[in-house]
């Protein structure tokens, strides 16, 4: 074995991770007034019992692509570090298995679990009862995802004195930014301030033009061993730290809807890459409505909890600006083709630290952070 | 009652679990599931208590008193059939017991809610079948 196949070898996963713990609900033909929730927590009781771990030890969580991760782990009771659904037919629970190693092995995660079920008598499938459909469809949600950010809105209107003509501001400098983006559903549309707060209500207190547009689109990316990265004809975009959090499904089971996931995910991210907010240049942030922004830019630490709406107010966020924000206008100016919505942070992110923004390119394009 | 009630009911997600919170309303009766083993008073019903993973709960009723943790004033609603309501407001409410519970205020209006102001549960029987759980300002 060569030094090079050895120092290979211990890249990998080989003899990184262990199974610690197992947990498993008797299979029966049919088991009567359970859900597949519930029958996965409770086989994560018994598999972190069984390690002889509490349920706070356990940062990471990875399910088959039939369980939303965010009801997962709303029902079992824990906000882990890494989360994600792995879907590959029969291979699920081997690949979750991989995957969870991966994640461990990359510092995502310490403590992992990994957990899938089935209940064939469960309404709890796509289309299906939810705890939506109980506990909130009739009492009549508004439109889109725009019933929890409202009232996260409200709620930080309310605990730090945030206004709408702030948020507004978030909306109006990513409008700005659109117009140098041809790939953006608003481009060549200009809106103030103004346009943005005399636009109509979808609920209050966010207004149509705080709020993202459903669209079609895609978007891709290649990434290889940051060894090879340099033989490529762009500059390359080194990923220098990452994390995740994942919360609650429903924001009322959420204790503070005010403070985001971010908090944690950020913490994590600059911690792996030994940078902190003030070292960013500029910062491509989830964007479906305002609110998101504004809260995820204070969790992230970029400003103390609550001043997000004076920092709008002082800061010039456009792509020529102080601190640029969602430099190719956002989800709220570019349109959100689906998931590919929230991956255009990533795209863009990329695309101004290659120094390709074109018109709207910032000066500064070292060192970006990206939320999704 | 007699007319026709044209809104979504709610869809239960296990009627073994939550079946009793709904028959409670019906009676106009606020109740919610408690661990026997750690206490905790959680909502929504589940299968095993969130905190300790017991599966040991019971139902208790509680006094339908709470404030309003936060709101929106839904205009555009993601079921045509609450167009005509529009604007109303849907909130969560905290229930001095502590868990929130989603719902909508009555009796107040939409420029007139304030955050931590307090509620108190209306029964809303809607249909023969379903009550819906509501609050006004107490």
């Amino acid at each position: 074995m060569t030094l090079m196949d050895r120092r290979r070898r211990s890249d990998t996963l080989r003899g990184k991770v262990a199974i610690v713990g197992i947990g498993e609900v008797p299979t029966r033909r049919v088991i009567p007034d359970r859900t597949m929730y519930g029958l996965n927590a409770e086989a994560a009781k018994i598999a972190i019992a069984d390690a002889g771990l509490r349920k706070e030890d356990v940062n990471g969580l990875v399910t088959d692509g039939a369980a939303a991760l965010a009801t997962m782990a709303e029902y079992i009771g824990i906000r882990p570090t890494f989360a994600t659904g792995v879907s590959m037919q029969g291979a699920s629970g081997a690949s979750a298995t991989t995957v969870a190693a991966s994640a461990i092995n990359g510092g995502l995660a310490d403590t992992v679990l990994v957990v899938m079920g089935n209940s064939r008598l469960d309404r709890a499938v796509p289309g299906g009862a939810s705890v939506r459909s109980e506990w909130e469809e009739a009492y009549g949600p508004a439109a889109g995802a725009g019933t929890g950010y409202a009232q996260i809105y409200t709620r930080h209107m309310y605990e730090f004195g945030t206004t709408q003509e702030q948020m507004a501001i978030v909306a109006a400098n990513q409008r700005f930014n659109a117009q140098e983006n041809e790939n953006a559903v608003f481009h060549g549309q200009p809106a103030s301030k103004e346009d943005v707060l005399s636009s109509r209500y979808i609920n209050y207190p966010l207004r149509i033009l705080e709020s993202v547009m459903p669209c079609d689109g895609a978007a891709a990316l290649i990434m290889t061993r940051a060894d090879r990265a340099k033989s490529f004809p762009h500059r390359p975009v080194y990923l220098l730290g990452a994390g995740m959090e994942q919360s609650n499904a429903n924001i009322w089971q959420t204790d503070r809807i005010t403070t985001t996931p971010v908090k944690t995910s950020a913490a994590r991210a600059f911690q792996m890459s030994g940078y902190g907010p003030g070292d960013m240049q500029f910062a491509e942030f989830y964007d479906c409505y305002t609110i998101l922004v504004a809260v995820t830019l204070e969790d992230a630490g970029f400003v103390e909890k609550g001043e997000i709406g004076p920092f709008y107010e002082s800061t010039d966020t456009t792509y020529k600006g102080s601190f640029p924000i969602n430099t190719d206008g956002g989800q709220l100016s570019g349109g959100q083709p689906g998931l590919a919505g929230g991956f255009r942070h990533v795209i863009e992110g990329a695309r101004q630290i290659m120094g390709r923004g074109g018109g709207r390119q910032v000066a500064l394009n070292d060192l970006c952070m990206v939320n999704g | 009652m007699t007319t026709e009630y044209n809104k979504p009911l709610p869809r239960l997600v296990n009627e073994a679990v939550s079946r009793p919170f709904w028959d409670a309303a019906k009676r106009h009766e606020l109740v919610m599931p408690r661990c026997l083993n750690c206490s905790n008073m959680f909502f929504y019903p589940r299968e095993q208590c969130p905190n300790c993973y017991s599966d040991n709960t019971e139902w208790v009723p509680v006094s339908g008193k709470g404030r309003v943790y936060s709101y929106t004033v839904v205009y555009q609603p993601a079921n045509r059939a609450f167009q005509e309501e529009a604007p109303y407001i849907y909130a969560i409410v905290q229930l001095n017991e502590g868990p929130r519970i989603p719902t909508n205020l009555l009796e107040c209006e939409i420029d007139g809610v304030e955050l931590e102001m307090p509620v108190e549960v209306v029964f809303d029987d809607v249909t023969d079948d379903v009550t819906l759980v509501k609050f006004k300002p107490a």
